[in-house]
């Protein structure tokens, strides 16, 4: 076992932590900060059946895009689909034996990561052409994507190029779930992946990677609209003195 | 008539490139002290309004689930750049909802994230200094609250609650907007926004008493303060007496003397509109909403109906139940509140009402959306139907019906321009300008379908329409209450 595999498990627990606690309690703070109003976007469903297939739908379909710009919906669900078949695939390297559906969308996984790369591409182009999107571009905007075209990139690489020692990594990586510390395989291509991928779990609770427990505490979209027949209250807007200000 | 020009509507709707600053100077009025503390705000900027700020941010942070969830959700995707009214007419980039929420954004990241606090550079965040502070104010005063934004952003960011934050912590350090408080002081003090007193109320409801009896020979009354009415009207000052909105007035009068349903105003609460929503105070709004429970219980009414005004129908649908509820003492066969559209829809569903549709043949008639009705606010029992509802009415009443453009009604309508704490003459220019998206979708309707009226259901779009429509090339009369229709084909005297 050498420095460089107990640094990566180390980084590995670190970087699974913060991801876990920093999202989390994003997700408690969210989940405790009242909604004291009604404030559903119309047309808004009446059953809470209704909102979750309306949730459902933007997280699945992105409907609201959608509707509103068709190029950041295609280069945004393309990479997003891509990301989410490429994520299952690595599944087989955490599990033993491997699921049959991991097994089975295995050779989709491999070719999403052009989908992935065409989305990012596509996204990133936007931020330099359309000076409305530049505008409103940070340095972090630009970083985001530089990481995750970086992240599939590599992959790409090892998948095609410069092959690692696969059995090795999944022995390092059960061994990491299991505690029994296994060495990782010294690929620099490998350890470029790992550490961009360690990166981006480490800055997702801090940046707007965020949007993901957002779209579900959102209250425009997860509030079922019935004020008139129900009504909705909350301890500090009751207590609110309706007299103050006298 | 105006320093500033009225842009040009072109023959198709155009995204324009951006021009940084162009509306800058754009600001209300601020509010006197007078009027500021009335409401519970300092007169004027408190010497520690940085630390006033930032509490009142966090203190806000704590009580709105909206704000920590928008700021923070918010991946820059750029769809929302296009699809503000205000942005399309001015071409400003603090125009973008994105852009508007940065104002506030990059203070929130700056003094409430980690990322901000150690790495402002890289995520945008600034201090707050006396620049970010005038952006504030000018640009917070340049959103409309019309939601439009928050329909086509994928995490539904409503940049209507970042609007209301922003200007209820620039009130909170002093810099009050002079129009939206002034107004909520004078319905505290009056009853209304007008500061219209009760004697003056009741002589202008006497003179429309007298002139529905020389237009139509029948005596249509116009109660005010009758203790066993079974309705109470609130509806918008503006329909007490300026033109078009009295017209609306006359129309449900006429509806209810024809249902036969006794009702009311009340002096005590004559008002409709809520300007605290438009100031984002939670405590303004309640107080001025509770006059309205306060009327209903002294007047001893079943029924509460609210006329034809945009924000308070989403005050008075979405909010009223929550801040002045529970409506356990009015007569629970009728929603509460119920709107006057959905009223008159179902009289006209069950044929209570005789209507001769010829009396609006000279006019060929289109339907503006009033922003706070179609998304904030519902109608009838199905989603949408606020949308259904009003169009059902006006094709019932009238022949000649056509809708603007699909991507410009419902959902997605284009806001007036005026809406939201701007309707002022302080701030013309913006309101002129943001007026651009609907005046180009209307100018198509007339052209192609020899549209010659817009109806609206809300006080503060008809007087919007009535002072821009000109600047357009259209005539101030070409908009009409959706009431005034109504009102025009109803047949009166016994049912036939
Ligand atoms: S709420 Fe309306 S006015 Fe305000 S930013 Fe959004 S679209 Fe523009
Ligand atoms: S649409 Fe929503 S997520 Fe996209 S830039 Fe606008 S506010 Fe941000």
């Amino acid at each position: 076992m050498g420095f460089l595999s107990i640094f990566y498990a180390l980084l590995f627990y670190l970087a699974a932590g913060l991801l876990v606690v920093g999202v989390g309690s994003k997700i408690v703070q969210y989940a405790r900060t009242p909604a004291p109003l009604k404030i559903p976007t119309t047309p808004a469903p009446t059953t809470r059946r209704g909102v979750v297939l309306r949730i459902g739908g933007e997280v699945v379909l992105f409907t609201s895009l959608f509707k509103s710009n068709k190029w950041i919906w295609l280069f945004g669900w393309i990479f997003h689909f891509s990301l989410l078949l490429i994520l299952l695939r690595h599944l087989r390297y955490f599990t033993q034996p491997v699921w049959w559906w991991v097994a089975l969308i295995q050779p989709f996984g491999k070719y999403a990561a052009f989908g992935m790369l065409f989305g990012l591409a596509g996204l990133w182009a936007r931020r330099f052409l359309v000076d409305r999107v530049r505008y409103i571009s940070s340095p972090s905007d630009h970083l985001m994507l530089a990481l995750l075209v970086a992240i599939a990139g590599s992959g790409l690489l090892m998948t095609y190029f410069f092959h690692t020692d696969i059995v090795g990594l999944k022995a390092f990586v059960l061994g990491l779930l299991y505690l029994d510390w296994q060495p990782l395989p010294p690929d620099p291509m490998l350890i470029i992946h790992l550490s961009l991928v360690l990166a981006l779990m480490i800055v997702f609770p801090f940046s707007k990677l965020l949007h993901v427990p957002g779209l579900f505490f959102s209250p425009t979209r997860n509030q079922v609209d019935n004020p008139r027949e129900k009504r909705h209250v909350t301890p500090w807007a009751t207590d609110a003195s309706p007299t103050s200000g006298n | 008539m105006a320093n500033f020009q009225t842009p040009e509507i072109t023959e198709y709707p155009v995204i324009p490139l951006l021009q940084e600053g162009v509306m800058k100077h754009s600001k209300p009025y601020m509010a006197a002290p007078k009027h500021q503390e009335a409401l519970g705000f300092p007169g004027g900027l408190v010497d520690n309004w940085k630390e006033v700020a930032i509490d009142k941010m966090g203190e806000l942070l704590t009580k709105y689930r909206s704000l920590p969830v928008f700021l923070d959700s918010c991946v820059k995707c750029g769809a929302c750049t296009d699809k503000c009214h205000y942005y399309l007419g001015t071409s400003d980039p603090k125009n973008m909802p994105v852009a508007r929420q940065d104002l506030l954004r990059k203070v929130y990241r700056r003094y409430f994230t980690v990322a901000g606090k150690y790495f402002p550079k890289l995520v945008g965040a600034v201090d707050l200094t006396e620049e970010v502070l005038d952006d504030w104010y000018s640009y917070y005063h340049q959103c409309s609250e019309c939601r439009r934004c928050s329909v086509y952003c994928p995490y539904g960011i409503d940049t209507a609650e970042i609007t209301m934050a922003g200007r209820e912590i620039l009130a909170c350090v002093g810099k009050g907007q002079k129009y939206s408080n002034e107004i909520i002081s004078k319905v505290f003090v009056i009853g209304n926004n007008l500061g219209l007193p009760e004697p003056a109320l009741k002589d202008t409801l006497e003179g429309l008493e007298e002139e529905v009896k020389e237009d139509t020979g029948i005596d249509v009354r116009f109660p005010l303060d009758e203790k066993g009415a079974e309705v109470l009207l609130i509806t918008p000052s503006a329909d007490f007496f300026a033109e078009p909105h009295v017209d609306g007035l006359i129309g449900y009068a006429k509806v209810f003397h024809q249902a036969g349903i006794s009702w009311t105003l009340s002096s005590y609460a004559s008002e409709a509109a809520n300007f605290g929503i438009f100031i984002g105070d939670y405590d303004n709004m309640k107080r001025v909403a509770m006059r309205i429970r306060e009327a209903a219980l002294d007047l001893g009414v079943k029924r509460i109906i609210v006329g034809e005004c945009g924000h308070a129908w989403r005050v008075a649908y979405s909010f009223w139940n929550t801040l002045i509820g529970p409506f356990d003492f009015l007569d629970p066969r009728y929603p509460a509140p119920q709107h006057i559209c959905e009223f008159t829809y179902d009289l006209i569903k069950r044929g209570a009402l005789t209507l001769d549709k010829s009396a609006n043949d000279h006019r060929v008639v289109t339907f503006h959306d009033s922003c706070n009705v179609a998304r904030g606010s519902r109608m009838g029992d199905m989603p949408g139907g606020q949308f259904v509802i009003p169009r059902e009415i006006i094709k019932a009443v009238c022949n000649n019906f056509h809708d603007m453009d699909a991507d410009t009604i419902g959902e997605g309508t284009f806001c007036c321009g005026g809406g939201g704490g701007l309707l002022t003459d302080d701030l013309m220019e913006v309101r002129v300008k943001g007026a651009l998206p609907r005046m180009q979708a209307l100018k198509h309707v007339v052209q192609e379908h020899g549209v010659t009226h817009m109806a609206a259901i809300c006080a503060i779009c008809k007087s919007q329409f009535s002072k821009v429509l000109p600047y357009y090339g259209f005539t101030m009369d070409q908009i009409i209450a959706v009431h005034q229709l109504v009102g025009d084909a109803l047949v009166m005297g016994p049912k036939q």
